[in-house]
């Protein structure tokens, strides 16, 4: 065993100070790397692999369809395109790096066990086309999710098919919609909080709603009396996210559901920050009538860069029955049936008054089949109590970050109460001419993905952080004194944050030109003519 | 021609039934910099608190509520190519859309310059 390094000597890290001034003929600088689109490396005339020349005359099979011109491919052989996303990958930040507080995003980690189970060959190379007993392992995972997201919500049943956030919300609108319309009672009218994610009202217009805002009171949370006083006999039903997008726990969902449901609407809830709830409170409790689950957000399946989302929607005992096929079921000889049309009568019996109604399909297949699978091992590798533990971390962590920083960063919301899983701080009490946007590139600076800005709408230069359960303390207190620091040069007008990132591939980009001319596709210059 | 304005920070200029409508210099700070003008289409009709256009600002996107009730004649085509005129001239060259007002009676609970300026004081 080596000795302990007692005087703590490390070799010296670049500051740039005493760096050359000259650039490195190669543009790389060490580690720091430069590096062209693949359209600029390599040459047309390269491959990765090498075709035999066919032996016979290809042409008559072509019929006239042979490609006269070259086709504009990169030419790189399998090292040089290797190392070219290699490259790349050295500039990204991603969780495997550190904290990414991008609220109401829930990057949390995605803990290994999940993609080894996910590697499984019964899982990872089946087809969804195979026989069903052929699948039955496959299909059993997508069963025992349901009822795992079943129970965690105390709900009536599910929609495992959708394949993300806002593709859930419009499975159950059309589920509302289906269940008003079977009633002879089509209605005109969504209600949709103003703190919505901006998904809410786009789903509702969408499903053919018109969108009527509700206000936030003063303390953050949707105005029950205002809610009150629109409800009548056009109003389908209302979306409301809990906790919101302000963090907070919408404490009077009882009694808005009680009363959506006294005027015959139904309450969608959005189920994004789930997260910051999973195993204290069932939304089923709450009069909730669906719910999309993001399993890429509370269940840590990959998600942004990293791979597809999922969006199961849960529904309740007068939703359910018209959800969208097809479904798992299990009969009491143990195998797993995936519900079609031809045979949703049949199975309809047991729950649905033998008849289907289900509106249609959201997928051709069965939903995100890699998402149910990492979803489901993080589910049993946690056992209920783990689950339970996960929202009591996410709390805590996102209350510890909010009171650590109320002082030197507003936080609109903070005598409101605890927050639940995030926490949000505005712009106000910046020095002149600083904003949020000089905090998130110091953040950066600071080696940090930087936390959510200008969002929620409602709150003035939001910033919305959250940690997750995934941080331990040590990480949070880096977060917070990375964010403390930056957040007193924003205050004290520190000029040279308007500068910040410094230590970057590079610097500030031009948001505002990348937004009204976007160059979107790679253009030889030297092929004009 | 009167100049009116709403809380939702649009202003209309009104000649005779004539209305010619975009966002006050204060909505467009708080913006920040518009990347993209999205316009209501020649013929449109509207009821008065509709949102026929939207801003985009490299903040947010937010609807432009109409004032008053109308048919839209002519959508202003410069935005187009030019989004950032919302910002340096929000109240003279980067007006978003003119329409011909089917109820002037409309503009009575709306504010004038300085009732605005109040407004927005108190903000």
């Amino acid at each position: 065993m080596s000795a302990p390094n007692k005087s703590g000597w490390k070799p010296e890290m670049h500051t740039g100070g005493n760096a050359p001034a000259s650039p490195t003929v190669s543009g790389d600088r060490g580690l720091m790397l430069e590096e062209k689109l693949i359209f600029e490396l390599g040459s047309s005339s390269n491959c990765g692999v090498d075709i035999d020349e066919p032996e016979y005359d290809v042409m008559p099979s072509l019929s006239g369809n042979l490609r006269m011109t070259t086709a504009p491919l990169p030419g790189l052989a399998e090292p040089e395109a290797v190392r070219h996303y290699t490259r790349l990958s050295r500039q990204n930040y991603g969780i495997d790096l550190g904290p990414f507080p991008l609220g109401s995003c829930t990057m949390k980690h995605n803990p290994r066990l999940n993609e080894k189970v996910a590697r499984m060959p019964g899982f990872a190379d089946v087809h969804p086309l195979q026989p069903v007993q052929t699948v039955q392992g496959a299909l059993g995972v997508i069963n025992e999710l349901a009822h795992w997201l079943i129970e965690l919500t105390g709900m009536y049943g599910v929609a495992m098919t959708p394949k993300a956030g806002a593709h859930g919300e419009l499975c159950g609108v059309l589920c509302i919609r289906s269940a008003l319309e079977a009633n002879g009672d089509a209605r005109e009218v969504f209600l949709v909080p103003e703190s919505a994610h901006g998904t809410n009202p786009a789903t509702a217009a969408f499903a053919g709603y018109r969108v009527e805002n509700i206000p936030a009171t003063p303390d953050g949370r949707v105005d029950l009396e205002a809610l009150k006083a629109r409800l009548g006999p056009d109003v389908a039903g209302v979306m409301i996210t809990n906790p919101n997008t302000c963090g907070l726990f919408e404490r009077d969902l009882k009694a808005i559901s009680d009363a959506v449901h006294a005027a015959g609407g139904y309450v969608y809830c959005d189920g994004a920050n789930f997260n910051a709830i999973v195993g204290k409170v069932r939304p089923g409790d709450l009069g909730v009538d669906a719910m999309h689950i993001n399993l890429h957000k509370t269940f840590s399946t990959p998600h942004g860069g990293g791979g597809p989302g999922s969006g199961p929607v849960v529904l309740s005992e007068a939703l359910a029955p018209y959800g969208p096929l097809p479904y798992t079921a299990r009969t009491k000889d143990g195998v797993i049936h995936l519900v079609e049309e031809a045979d949703a009568d049949a199975f309809s019996e047991e729950h649905f008054d033998g008849k289907m109604r289900s509106f249609g399909r959201m997928a051709a297949f069965q939903g995100q089949m890699g998402m149910f699978t990492r979803a489901l091992a993080y589910i049993r590798s946690h056992g209920a109590d783990g689950l339970r533990q996960v929202a009591e971390d996410c709390v805590l962590n996102a209350n510890y970050i909010l009171r650590s920083l109320e002082d030197v960063l507003e936080a609109p919301y903070a005598d409101a109460g605890p927050c639940m899983h995030e926490a949000l701080f505005s712009d106000n009490g910046l020095a002149e001419g600083f904003s949020t946007l000089d905090i998130a590139k110091g953040m950066i600076d600071e080696g940090f993905h930087p936390m959510t800005i200008y969002f929620p709408l409602v709150v003035h230069g939001a910033m919305l952080i959250e940690p997750t359960e995934t941080e331990s303390k040590d990480g949070t207190d880096r977060l917070i004194a990375s964010l403390r620091s930056v957040a007193q040069r924003a205050v004290a007008g520190d000029e040279s944050l308007h500068g910040a990132p410094y230590f970057t591939p590079r610097r500030r980009l031009d948001e505002t030109l990348a937004a009204r001319k976007p160059i979107l596709v790679y253009k030889d210059e030297t092929d004009e003519t | 021609m009167t100049r009116y304005f709403t809380e939702e920070h649009e202003w209309i200029d009104v000649d005779g039934d004539v209305g010619t409508i975009g966002i006050t210099d204060y909505a467009q700070g708080q913006l920040g910099d518009i990347t993209f003008v999205e316009l209501p289409g020649e013929g449109d009709k509207l009821a008065k608190g509709d949102a026929p256009c939207a801003v985009d600002s490299v903040k947010a996107a937010s609807d432009v509520y109409t004032p008053v009730s109308g048919e839209v004649t002519e959508a202003n085509a410069e935005l187009e190519e030019q989004p950032e005129l919302v910002n340096s001239a929000p109240e003279t060259d980067g007006w978003l859309f003119k329409l011909t007002l089917s109820d002037t009676s409309e503009l009575d609970g709306l504010m004038d310059e300085a009732k605005y300026k109040e407004f927005v004081e108190s903000l």
